[in-house]
């Protein structure tokens, strides 16, 4: 046995922190225990993006992912405070379940195995960064022939904009009207109804107890006449 | 060396997780949480055949319109719709709490007919 490769030894600990905190945040009967696996199974998926060679993904995962959807999970769950907490979580159906999760994931990996063994023991290995045969160089080389304008390294938040502003205008644009939309419904939903009562005629005393919508809008009737009509 | 099975195993197992936890967790924050996890072990995967492909010069279209990150684009826009799909969900999840004082999915049967 020989030793462990740096490439080994760098995956096999951001895997391990991957999945440990994955499966925190599954099994963690405090959610905001589950978050903090959250966060941790997005760092070390951050890692290993690096190893990939896609460093701006990795830069946006940390940003996007532990900075905003982590942290927002955490104000709901402060906003909701012990309500958060669900203490009887247990499902009957969960050792079926143990069953076909560990039946998909044994699945998934023999197909993973099966698909890039080739049956011939060579196994496709990623290309080099480094000049040679086969190298992610040569690719970058014809586009310079292609294009005329010299490519930016793989990963580079150059090389991804090239790309993203070019051959992904179209989805930018779509995905940043999805983010509006969403961003406008989120607002919509989490406000509620609260600003939609129905409104009272001026001088009517305010600060009763409220009460059932037919019963106030037939009074507001009866108090002014010709009310406002509500909003639906 | 570390090959793409590593990376294919290690996403299948993190999704594997990820849909374990949305399949049995009662807690809607932990099941979203799940399917956050759900969506970061695709991104590895297609992060990984990127990175795989990365060499294929059948990539390269002439005009300037190649794909030589094809599988990191797909990755950012991911990150994108996940990050609009928690922004909504954590708001479905407030009115949820309103409407009910509750987080639990079983408690959201207002559709039961």
């Amino acid at each position: 046995m020989s030793m462990p490769t740096i490439q080994q030894v760098y995956f096999s600990i951001c895997a391990a922190l991957a999945v440990a905190g994955a499966v925190i945040t599954v099994l963690a009967r405090n959610p905001i225990r589950g978050a903090m696996g959250l966060l941790l199974a997005i760092g070390g998926m951050a890692a290993l993006f690096l190893s990939l060679s896609a460093e701006f993904l990795a830069a946006v995962q940390l940003l996007v992912y532990a900075g905003a959807v982590v942290v927002l999970f955490l104000f709901v769950i402060m906003l909701l405070g012990p309500d958060a907490h669900t203490p009887r979580d247990k499902s009957v159906a969960a050792p079926r379940l143990v069953a076909a999760a560990g039946a998909l994931l044994v699945a998934s990996g023999g197909i993973a195995t099966i698909l890039f063994w080739n049956g011939t023991g060579r196994v496709p290995a990623f290309p080099p960064l480094v000049p040679g045969p086969g190298s992610v160089l040569n690719v970058e080389a014809a586009i310079e022939r292609a294009s005329g304008v010299t490519p930016a390294k793989l990963g580079t938040i150059e090389a991804m904009a090239n790309e993203v502003y070019v051959a992904g205008l179209v989805p930018f644009e779509i995905a940043s009207a999805l983010l509006l939309v969403a961003v406008v419904g989120a607002v919509a939903v989490a406000r509620g109804r609260q600003g939609e009562g129905p409104r009272r005629p001026a001088g009517e005393k305010s600060g009763s107890p409220p009460a059932p919508i037919g019963a106030m809008a037939s009074a507001a009737d009866a108090a002014a006449g010709p009310a406002p009509a509500r909003r639906a | 060396m570390i090959h793409i099975q590593h990376y294919l195993v290690l996403g299948a197992t993190l999704f594997t997780i990820g849909a374990f936890g949305f399949l049995t967790r009662r807690n809607v924050l932990v099941a979203l949480m799940s399917i956050e996890l759900m969506l970061n072990a695709v991104n590895l995967t297609l992060v990984a055949f990127n990175r795989l492909h990365a060499g294929n010069l059948a990539l390269v279209a002439p005009g300037g319109r190649n794909l030589h990150h094809g599988g990191q684009m797909f990755a950012f826009f991911i990150i994108a719709v996940a990050a609009a799909e928690a922004a909504v969900g954590l708001a479905i999840v407030l009115a949820l709490y309103r409407l009910r004082r509750s987080v639990r999915t079983d408690e959201a049967d207002q559709l039961r007919g």
